[in-house]
């Protein structure tokens, strides 16, 4: 395939005619580009230039528009065109009679209609939320009245997936952790000579409050994202709406299993997220303090009442509810595009796990009388 | 003539099912040839090994006298850049608007100046019959129709010599689709592209094949067109073609003149 190329030449009456020969097609113009657009600038700059397109081998909408626009979108007054080429041309001078409308200008205040949009937004975000937390409170008196509409099998396959396969990664996390403080904590306790208080320390600490924040912020990532994601895949392919046709209740068959299973498995990986990290602390607290095993186990429960694994049970139960909630109202929000998959997604794990950090402060301000050891 | 595309004894496997045994086609420049088989015959498939978005577990197909999968990337760029495909839920990106969707081809070979790349777009949507205002919505707000019309805006947006069209007119009312495929053939006649098409839908394959090539039996059936595949005596082509529906299509086609 020959490129594009243009020759100047003079014909017998004296007029000056440029020549356009080759192939004028996007793959063949794109080398030369801006070279060939500059030349066809200069050129046409010129009065009284005679355009030649005869040699033109053949051109495409990419080529007419060049010359197209050189030409400011009309005819030159001097042009050989052959028959072959004019519909590309006709194209162009059709496609230029309608009028453009660019995307809208803004408005001026445009900033005060943003901030509105983000009230009446973060007003949608509130409101949606408490509809779907008074929709389940609906649920679950409809399911008091009619227990033999429970969703067993979907809830059961949302704590296995949520709850039992979440169990390796959150017993390794937990473990790590408990051997990196049961360790910073006996490098300052050793300067004390208070060795033995590293038991109160890892016991308080994690059970009351370390176990149950772990275990959320995993779980909000690990789960939280999967939910959002699968709810909005699920109204992408309209796979809810379906559902809703056939009479099934979309908040009883979607929402409530994955709320109930995340209320029950949450209290059991908080259970066992702690132990195992307390086990971590203990292998280190044997190593750098020389605690004996028997020792840790016999005093950790004369220094943690037993009121805190109540506590840490609550958490769990009021964080795993507040994971799942948030992950489907983000899921509800999903629209049909990419985008607004992969926002949504990210909005759920961050708005989780921040509130589960709010709620967390809250309880310790409502249970700060309690469990803690005399 | 030259051919556009060559097919050369390739065969298909996907796990232990074959798709293709054997398959031999060439498809000349400038013709409309419809693929058409029943379900799972495997005409996606080819659809995507033309391109070189499969890779055939046996034989060769050459584009534009080039060999694929060559190992060459640079090569293989260029040679991607010189046809269109249509995908058959459109496949527009829907983080873009329409005007980003049809530039971004454009974009992406990066020599072409913004200003004339807002001049191919607007083009572009007026050659399939769509409005400048379009230029800025979103794919999601778009009706099924003009997916269609938008999704092949972009895929003519690099001028390309081939075009590939899956399931052209699935999914459109009646009415739609008979214009999606005037549409497909004015711009067949303006542009002389060589035009493939994957269809299952009977005035589609009428309003638009020169030839037709039937996929059934793990190979080539049946070549030709529309007249000379309805004198083929196969249970397939009897079921496909000869229906009352298939005549109605075919009938309308005559009445039309189209050829």
């Amino acid at each position: 395939m020959s490129g594009a190329s243009l020759a100047l030449d003079t014909d017998a009456e004296g007029r000056r005619w440029l020549r356009l020969s080759g192939t004028w097609r996007l793959m063949a113009l794109a080398p030369q580009f801006e070279a060939l657009a500059g030349e066809l600038d200069r050129q046409a700059a010129q009065p009284g230039i005679g355009w030649d397109l005869q040699g033109i081998e053949s051109l495409d909408s990419v080529g007419a528009m060049l010359l197209w626009r050189v030409w400011q979108r009309r005819y030159p007054e001097i042009l050989q065109l052959p028959d072959r080429l004019e519909p590309v041309f006709e194209r162009l001078y059709a496609a230029g009679k309608t009028p453009e409308a660019g995307p809208e200008a803004p408005r001026p205040y445009e900033w005060v209609a943003t901030v509105g949009r983000l009230a009446i937004g973060l007003w949608r975000h509130v409101s949606d939320f408490v509809a779907l937390i008074g929709q389940l409170v609906l649920d679950i008196a409809h399911l008091a009245r009619v227990p033999g509409e429970i969703p067993w099998r979907e809830t059961s396959a949302n704590l296995y997936k949520s709850g039992v396969r979440a169990m390796p990664v959150t017993a390794l996390v937990g473990f790590l952790i408990g051997i990196v403080l049961s360790y910073l904590s006996a490098l300052q306790l050793k300067n004390f000579g208070a060795d033995i208080f590293i038991v109160n320390i890892l016991g308080m600490g994690i059970i009351r409050e370390l176990g149950p924040v772990l275990v959320a912020v995993l779980v909000a990532g690990r789960s939280g994202s999967a939910l959002t994601a699968q709810l909005g895949v699920m109204r992408v392919t309209e796979e809810i709406d379906a559902l809703a046709t056939m009479g099934v209740s979309r908040s009883l068959r979607l929402i409530f299993p994955k709320v109930a299973a995340l209320a029950v498995a949450m209290p059991l990986l908080v259970l066992w997220t702690s132990a195992i990290a307390l086990m971590g602390g203990m292998v280190s607290a044997q190593f750098q303090l020389d605690i004996s095993y028997g020792y840790f186990i016999d005093t950790l429960p004369k220094v943690v009442p037993v009121a805190n694994l109540y506590i840490a049970s609550l958490k769990g139960v009021a964080f795993g509810m507040l994971v799942a909630l948030v992950a489907c109202h983000f899921g509800l929000r999903v629209r049909p595009n990419t985008e607004s998959l992969s926002s949504n997604t990210t909005a759920s794990v961050v708005s989780s796990i921040t509130v589960v950090i709010l709620v967390d402060a809250l309880f310790a301000i409502a249970t700060r009388s309690i469990g803690m050891p005399i | 003539m030259t051919s556009v595309i060559e097919i050369d004894h390739l065969s298909t496997r996907f796990g232990e099912h074959w798709v293709h045994r054997d398959l031999n086609l060439e498809i000349q420049a400038g013709e409309v040839m419809a693929l058409v088989g029943g379900s799972g015959s495997g005409k996606t498939t080819l659809l995507r090994q033309m391109i070189g978005l499969l890779q055939p577990s046996k034989g060769q197909i050459r584009l534009f006298g080039e060999p694929l999968f060559t190992g060459n990337a640079e090569q293989e760029r260029n040679l991607r850049r010189r046809f269109g495909m249509l995908f058959q839920y459109g496949a527009l990106y829907s983080a873009f608007t329409v005007f980003q969707n049809i530039a971004f081809p454009l974009r992406e070979l990066g020599v072409v100046d913004e200003d004339l790349i807002h001049d191919l777009v607007m083009l572009k949507l007026s050659m399939v019959e769509l409005l400048p205002r379009h230029a800025w919505l979103m794919p999601s707000e778009l009706s099924g129709g003009m997916i269609k019309r938008v999704a092949l805006a972009r895929a003519l947006s690099m001028e390309p010599e081939l075009l590939l069209l899956d399931e052209p007119t699935a999914g459109l009312d009646p009415d739609r689709s008979e214009s999606f495929v005037k549409l497909i053939r004015s711009l067949h006649r303006q542009l002389g592209l060589t035009v493939v098409l994957v269809t299952h839908d009977l005035d589609t394959l009428a309003g638009l094949a020169t030839r037709v090539a039937v996929l059934a039996e793990q190979r080539i059936l049946a070549l030709g067109t529309i007249d000379d595949i309805m004198q083929v005596d196969h249970p397939f082509i009897r079921n496909f073609f000869c229906c009352d529906r298939a005549q109605r299509a075919l009938q309308s086609r005559a009445s039309e003149g189209v050829a």
